[in-house]
């Protein structure tokens, strides 16, 4: 707030705003000239004058450009051996819905088994959604589908505190196509144990 | 900085002819794909002085008020350029049907500064209704030209312009995510944020000093309030799960927002510096979408009555009330400046389109036809909305007129945009 109005007191002292004066219904140039400085009420906008910032846009203020911190990288893990039935980590859904199907019941078995002989391993349930819908729709719909695979982890024995649940909606698309198939790969939730 | 702005063309059609082939710098693609049913005609006679300055500050006026939909941009070739009012030529351009012209020059002034001059000029009656010059920095010549465009506008419309704004938006090319600020043509784009994992929901404070959005940088959806001019930035609350979906108080004084901390997706208020967040409601059902209307009250979509719907409540949260009540499937609420309708998505088969509904009369109105139109954010004035689009295969943001008649097309020429929200009119001294 300061800032802006530093800058729009700035500006209001650059700048100079005159009245043209166009009187009679003739078109004649008898142009009196009215010097509204001291009392302007309109000011050009964008006139954000700090020389040290790279200003631009029409609201007053410049822009500063942020650069944000990646994600930690994942690691390889042994639960990955593709031998292990734990390196299936994925549960695919049907559309808007978050019920898991039966198929998927070995699987996270499988690994309701390994998290209920290890108390120490936490596992992250990542749900994602096709690109249909709204995007905070499809945020809270992943969430769910998330949570449905946490809710059958917990009846298969597996203590709440290890597993985290996160959506990702519609951004991170596994398959970026416009297509049924496309649709079909990105509604599904992903297994990622923390440490990989 | 500015070579990381977009690369965006303009063509900007009417009826498929096209108005304006000056050498305009825009950086938009700007498609008129509809008009309103009455435009006033307005010939922009071209600016004097300084050749080039002069060009452009026609060439950006000319474009503004084209794509406002009520004006209509008379062919202006050949009038005589300058700010003299005696040289202006009523009887041509009464032949070539303007209402009115808009006469100026751009001379350089003291101390490197530029005199920008302008007057709109009434045609049939010979008078002129405004004019009006501004010393200004070479720097701020595009920003004064948008100023002109407000008040051109505002003279012949009787409507608040809103050329002096800005849009924020999210580009999505191979590897990156930018939250982007622009100029409200699309021009002097400058990313806000840049990151490798996904950034959604940008909104503006109340102020336009500042931008809440959601970035995926923490491998999680987590919302963060950054200062514009700054860059300086916060992460609005540390809470187990996902929060999204941030919109301000009409004040600017508290942010609410979509959680799963305690499970489903529900909402939470904080103040806008994330102290004394608490729930707001309390369902198994998503809640998600929030827009503060300017009465108070909050507009959200829920599920809770078994398909995705619009509902209110007063930002204590408790009973909320259902607001939509056709259609399979609305969200993503906007409410007007005025308080008196709102647009949203509704969905219709497989198709995402706009529309806005009246409060009083409960009528809805279809804006667009889809397929994929989705986010839509209200002009200051309510006169526009901006939306996100998908126009061969590529995400492009895109804007109709409140009464659905005037639409356009802007889209970026290298990578997909999406999620826009138009900012507040600027901050200037009243």
């Amino acid at each position: 707030m300061n800032r802006l109005w530093k800058y729009s007191l700035a500006a209001l002292a650059a700048t100079t705003m005159v009245v043209l004066t166009g009187c009679s219904s003739t078109p004649e140039a008898t142009t009196k000239v009215e010097d509204r400085t001291a009392t302007t009420s309109i000011v050009a906008p964008n006139t954000g004058s700090d020389a040290s910032t790279s200003g631009v846009g029409t609201a007053g203020s410049s822009i500063a450009t942020v650069t944000a911190g990646g994600p930690a990288g994942a690691g390889n893990s042994a639960l990955r051996d593709p031998k292990s039935p734990l390196s299936r980590r994925e549960i695919f859904y049907d559309y808007d819905s978050f019920i898991v199907k039966d198929e998927y019941k070995p699987l996270l078995e499988a690994h309701a088994a390994y998290l209920k002989n290890n108390r120490n391993a936490r596992i992250k349930v990542e749900g994602n959604t096709d690109e249909r819908g709204s995007r905070e729709y499809n945020l809270a719909l992943g969430q769910k589908r998330s949570e449905s695979v946490k809710r059958v982890l917990t009846l298969l024995g597996v203590s709440e505190s290890q597993i985290d649940t996160v959506s990702f909606g519609e951004e991170k698309p596994r398959n970026p196509a416009s297509s049924e198939a496309a649709y079909a790969e990105n509604r599904r939730c992903d297994l990622a144990y923390s440490g990989e | 900085m500015k070579k990381n702005a977009l690369r965006l063309v303009l063509t900007l059609s009417m009826f498929g002819i096209c108005v304006l082939s000056t050498s305009t710098r825009a950086q938009l693609t700007i498609d008129i794909v509809g008009v309103g049913a009455q435009q006033i005609p307005v010939a922009v006679a071209g600016f004097g002085g300084n050749d080039a300055l002069a060009q452009q500050v026609t060439s950006v006026i000319e474009a503004d008020l084209a794509r406002s939909g009520l004006i209509k941009t008379v062919n202006a070739a050949g009038l005589p350029r300058g700010g003299d009012l005696a040289t202006v030529q009523f009887a041509e351009l009464k032949t070539r049907g303007a209402d009115a012209t808009v006469i100026g020059a751009v001379q350089a002034a003291n101390n490197g500064m530029l005199s920008v001059s302008f007057r709109l000029v009434d045609v049939p009656k010979q008078t002129q209704l405004v004019g009006l010059s501004f010393n200004v920095a070479s720097k701020d010549l595009r920003a004064t030209a948008h100023r002109i465009s407000d008040i051109v506008y505002e003279q012949l419309t009787g409507e608040q312009g809103v050329f002096s704004t800005r849009l924020a938006y999210v580009s999505k090319s191979p590897g990156r995510f930018q939250l982007i600020v622009a100029d409200s043509d699309g021009f002097n784009a400058v990313p806000a944020l840049n990151s490798v994992e996904p950034i959604i929901s940008p909104a503006w404070s109340p102020d336009g000093t500042r931008l809440a959005y959601v970035s995926f940088e923490g491998r999680k959806p987590s919302v963060y309030v950054q200062n514009v001019s700054s860059g300086a930035r916060t992460l609005l609350v540390r809470a187990p799960g996902n929060q999204s979906a941030p919109a301000w108080s009409p004040d600017g004084s508290r942010i609410v927002y979509a959680s799963s901390q305690a499970g489903g997706t529900q909402l939470f208020v904080a103040n806008a510096d994330g102290s004394g967040s608490r729930r707001l409601t309390s369902n198994g059902a998503i809640d998600t979408t929030p827009n503060w209307a300017p009465d108070g009250r909050i507009y959200f979509m829920s599920d809770r009555g078994g398909s995705p719907q619009i509902y209110r409540m007063t930002p204590e949260g408790g009973n909320a009330e259902r607001v939509t009540f056709e259609g399979s499937e609305n969200a993503n609420p906007r409410v007007a400046a005025d308080g008196k309708s709102m647009v949203f998505v509704k969905r219709e088969g497989s198709r995402y389109m706009l529309a806005v509904q009246d409060f009083a009369s409960r009528q809805v109105q279809t804006l667009t036809q889809g397929p994929v139109d989705e986010s839509p954010s209200f002009a200051p004035n309510g006169k526009l909305i901006v939306y996100a689009s998908v126009y061969n295969g590529k995400g492009i943001l895109a804007a109709v007129s409140a009464d659905g008649r005037v639409k356009q097309r802007l889209g970026a020429t290298n990578a997909d945009v999406r999620e826009p929200a138009w900012g507040p009119l600027p901050a200037l001294p009243k």
